[in-house]
């Protein structure tokens, strides 16, 4: 007789929004994977047709309410591309700042709320914090910080009003961001130790060889600007981005997943910018990540939550030096004239990069739109995690399998709400 | 004292107004301890059955599964409230009840048939009984507090009916329509956010959605006459995160068929 088990989560939590798990395991094997996404769908890329070039940011900000600095800067560079026009230094380096905001806030929600309670066998950090009340509120603290660099240059944390086509509407004075420095500081050191406390974890053994996806920049850690490339030799201007990298769209989900060169699955996000981008983190961010014993060419996606840690001391690093070398910007933003054409912007996202590509009319209205986002980029290295690691765990009673798979997906950060296009996880054990 | 329960919904949205909940970094903790949080898949595993005292609604109805949910959850709800502008009005996904759906979805989908989706974005009161609406887009935290304090107390919170220019004005801003020729939906907005794009030099663009009874189309007329608005200009206007607002909706209507 065949034995068939089902392990599922109907409605996967602490992810932002709404997906499921299915696992089928039959005869002792794994038959079936599926990260299910039944977001509904919200149709962004139908509904920018017919607006103005201008409108782009805060319409694609509405995609996700945990990235929309991300949506905000894909959109805007690749309008300016259109457009002919670059930034003057200053409001480059603003836009960095609002990105070390949205890292910062984004990767510690991440940390201690989303992740760190499936380490410590939690339901939730507010569960957690019954036993660990300082830590708990070290992330809040450290996540308050993130939010008050958005809030303070983007106006507010979620969907920021102050970023345009351009540069930004205002741009807040030395002694605002002087007041934030100080508490960037604070939260610097409140990063280090939450580098120290996360590498204390216990990290299932697991690794495979993944095919990591980053931008790079010679220069920075990257933001908003670089090429993309890969630990297998990829070297690619982003307006190439179609070129190699394809979005299929399957039953499942409502999410489209992405393939590189025609078939092959690709993994982006911190681990990613960690493994390839290692030398360009700051002094600080370095030597953190030789204390905790966490180098590069890591393939343990559990330990994404280390490059998180990591790459947020280097946000607070970033921060403090921008703003300590600010100077005012000439003005708040540089005018753009529209015309025919077609833009493309890729910016790093929290959870990995995120592709726009824009085509213009003569009179600035949007012909048409593609937005690929992060997550579902991931998705399909997420499926073939879950096939590998329930093989490795599959003599475990359901209720861990199911957790552990959980944990598992929550390693990339998943944002549904963001896989603009539509996740839910059950097992099914025959 | 037994401690009331709460819980948190979502439909078409961006995840943005329940992630205000807990972007209450000084307040999370203290508000857990006041409330069991009992149904919150965004930051918890744990599910405890309903029914639940405060239900808070993200998101709009936009597929025949969600139409069925909502009703569900308003039987498991005491006070149910709507958080957000796809909740109220339907949201920036309302823009598709102004095309055809099927347009929408060839835009995005290779696969259309594996998509089902309803024609229009609706607002929750459009299916079920709504006790209190948190407008924004995405709702103020300050204003999340103080609804939740209220709740606690047994009551419900009245927030300022007020328009966003009425704020602005207690700021001391200068009028970016006046001075600047910007077309700012200040008049007819519903306040709430504290008048925070004039703030930043720019021009509101309706987050909090139309305030009770907004003279919409003074305002547009004055756009068009003193800003040489154009008509599709207007229509945009008037169609962003609260696009079917029965206020706003109207209005847009009357200038796209100008």
């Amino acid at each position: 007789m065949k034995k068939v088990r089902v392990i599922k989560a109907d409605y996967l939590a602490r992810v932002e929004g709404e997906g499921a798990m299915f696992v089928k395991i039959q005869d002792g094997r794994v038959e079936d994977v599926k990260l299910k996404i039944f977001e509904p769908p919200r149709f962004f890329e139908a509904l920018l047709q017919g607006r103005k070039f201008t409108e782009a940011p805060d319409i694609t900000a509405r995609i996700c309410g945990i990235c929309p600095v991300a949506y905000q800067m894909s959109a805007v560079h690749a309008m300016e591309q259109i457009c002919g026009v670059s930034l003057e230094e200053p409001l480059r380096e603003l836009r960095r700042l609002l990105y070390c905001g949205e890292w910062i806030e984004s990767h510690t929600l991440h940390i201690y709320m989303l992740h760190a309670p499936d380490f410590l066998g939690y339901e939730s950090a507010i569960h957690m914090a019954a036993d660990h009340a300082p830590v708990v509120k070290r992330g809040l603290a450290l996540k308050k910080t993130g939010n008050a660099i958005v809030n303070l240059l983007g106006g507010r944390e979620i969907h920021p009003i102050n970023v345009r086509v351009g540069g930004f509407y205002k741009i807040p004075s030395k002694q605002e961001f002087q007041k934030l420095g100080e508490d960037l500081k604070r939260a610097r050191d409140m990063a280090v130790e939450t580098a120290r406390w996360a590498s204390t974890l216990t990290f299932p053994q697991f690794e495979r060889d993944y095919l990591y996806v980053a931008l790079s920049h010679p220069q920075e850690y990257p933001f908003n600007e670089g090429r993309l490339i890969s630990n297998q030799g990829l070297d690619l201007h982003i307006n190439q981005y179609e070129s190699r990298f394809e979005e299929v769209h399957v039953e499942h989900s409502t999410a489209l997943h992405s393939v590189f060169d025609g078939d092959a699955h690709y993994f982006v996000g911190p681990l990613a910018r960690f493994n390839l981008c290692y030398d360009q983190l700051s002094a600080l961010a370095k030597e953190t990540a030789e204390d905790i014993g966490f180098q590069p060419n890591c393939g343990n996606p559990f330990k994404s939550i280390l490059a998180r840690a990591i790459e947020t001391v280097y946000a607070c690093d970033e921060a403090i030096r921008i703003i300590e070398n600010f100077t005012p910007p000439s003005a708040p933003f540089v005018p753009c004239q529209p015309k025919a054409g077609v833009g493309h912007g890729c910016t790093e996202a929290p959870r990995g990069i995120l592709y726009h590509r824009y085509t213009l009319r003569e009179d600035g209205l949007i012909e048409n739109a593609k937005i690929v986002p992060p997550t579902s980029q991931n998705q399909a290295t997420i499926e073939k995690d879950l096939r590998h690691f329930v093989a490795q765990i599959i003599d475990e009673p359901d209720e861990k399998i199911q957790w552990q798979c959980e944990q598992a997906i929550r390693n990339y950060d998943p944002c549904i709400s963001c896989s603009t296009h539509f996740l839910n996880l059950e097992i099914d054990r025959k | 004292m037994k401690k009331p329960t709460l819980a948190v919904w979502k439909f078409a949205s961006c995840d943005g107004c329940q992630l205000s909940i807990l972007d209450c970094e000084d307040e999370l903790l203290a508000i857990a301890g006041a409330i069991d949080i009992a149904n919150f898949p965004e930051a918890s595993r744990e599910v405890k059955s309903g029914p639940y005292d405060i239900s808070l609604v993200e998101g709009s109805i936009t597929t025949a599964h969600d139409r069925e949910r909502i009703q569900e959850v308003r039987k498991q709800s005491k006070f149910l409230i709507a958080i957000g502008a796809c909740a109220i009005s339907g949201g920036i996904q309302a823009l598709k009840n102004f095309a055809e759906v099927d347009d929408f979805i060839n835009a995005v989908y290779a696969n259309p048939q594996y998509i089902s989706t309803l024609s229009d974005a609706t607002a929750i009161e459009d299916h079920v009984k709504v006790d209190f609406s948190l407008r924004g887009c995405p709702v103020d935290k300050g204003q999340l507090l103080v609804l939740i304090g209220s709740l606690l107390q047994g009551r419900l919170p009245a927030f300022s009916t007020e328009s966003v220019c009425v704020s602005c004005k207690r700021k001391g801003n200068i009028c970016v329509m006046v001075t600047q020729g910007q077309a700012c939906l200040g008049p007819v907005t519903n306040e709430g956010c504290y008048a925070l794009c004039p703030s930043y030099d720019r021009a509101c663009f309706g987050c909090f959605g139309p305030k009770t009874m907004p003279n919409t189309s003074a305002l547009a007329d004055y756009c068009a006459k003193h800003q040489q608005r154009s008509s599709p200009d207007l229509t945009r206007l008037f169609r962003t995160f609260n696009a079917a607002s029965p206020e706003f909706k109207s209005e847009s209507l009357r200038h796209e068929k100008s």
